[in-house]
């Protein structure tokens, strides 16, 4: 081993200064605004934008966890996060597609075959 | 103040405004552009945290792939003009206590909380780059990996198989 690698490691800053739970919070605000977009929005495509960024912001509490505990695993689990998200994304807007060639809309609220 | 400090904060707030507005902006395109600019937002935060290997595929998969698709779509569908009709006052009332009972839950839970700080002693710093993260993936993770590709491969074809006409559809 070098002697450098014997000493201190490099820190970043940001984890030096800023303690997890700001990061916990914005990552829970962002997940939040994702709620209040699914449960307000009637367009189906706007409410599938809305599911992005919840995913988004357990990526990056994901990613924070990981980084401040030095553990590689957690970036592995964003890794696979991103790649079912893309999966997700082609068949749910192919679906959007399939739905808005039979019925001329994306309207959520026209749906309701079965609501009850 | 701190230049760190003060770039964590300026992108924690224009992410959280760029979000609001993916949810508050009428229009579909606006909405796709300002979660682009999300996404550029939270690219800068994982390169703040010394993970440039999902920097990276944040801006080519997310940005890149998934919202070129999106835009693709909207336009292929024509739905510049947003002509939808607001929901019930109520159920915008209702969704706005839950979403806000549920962030002050959360809040209130994460105050009484402790959480470890980090370990300076054990610290690597070369955990998010591509070399580690490889190994990890390679090593411990090589069966996901894998079974990710067949994952891909079932949801290529359901893309094709519901995109395809069908013969008793309604056509436009």
């Amino acid at each position: 081993m070098e002697p450098s690698m014997l000493q201190m490691p490099a820190i970043p800053e940001i984890i030096q200064l800023i303690p997890l739970k700001n990061y916990l919070i914005l990552s829970t605000a962002l997940f939040v605004i994702g709620i209040i977009g699914v449960l307000t929005r009637r367009n189906a495509i706007v409410i599938f934008m809305s599911i992005e960024l919840m995913l988004n912001a357990a990526n990056l509490l994901l990613i924070a966890f990981s980084s401040y505990k030095s553990d590689p695993a957690g970036q592995v689990f964003v890794f696979f996060i991103m790649a079912v998200a893309a999966a997700e994304v082609a068949v749910g807007l192919a679906i959007i597609v399939m739905i808005y060639r039979n019925t001329r809309t994306t309207d959520v609220g026209f749906l309701n075959k079965l609501k009850w | 103040m701190n230049p760190t400090l003060s770039i964590f904060y300026f992108l924690s707030f224009l992410t959280v405004l760029s979000a609001l507005m993916v949810v508050f902006s009428r229009s579909p395109i606006h909405s796709v552009l300002y979660l682009i600019l999300t996404f550029f937002c939270l690219t800068g935060h994982y390169i703040l945290l010394n993970a440039q290997f999902l920097a990276a595929v944040n801006i080519i998969v997310y940005a890149g792939a998934i919202m070129v698709l999106f835009l693709f779509v909207i336009m292929f569908l024509n739905m510049k003009k947003e002509d939808e009709e607001a929901k019930t006052n109520l159920t915008k009332i209702a969704a706005m206590i839950v979403a806000g009972t549920l962030f002050v839950i959360l809040f209130g839970a994460y105050r009484k909380s402790i959480i470890g700080a980090y370990n300076p002693y054990e610290y690597n710093s070369q955990v998010g780059m591509v070399e580690s993260l490889g190994a990890v993936l390679f090593r411990d993770y090589l069966l996901p990996f894998e079974l990710a590709s067949v994952l891909f491969l079932i949801a290529m074809t359901g893309a094709v198989m519901l995109g395809r006409r069908e013969v008793g559809e309604r056509h436009f």
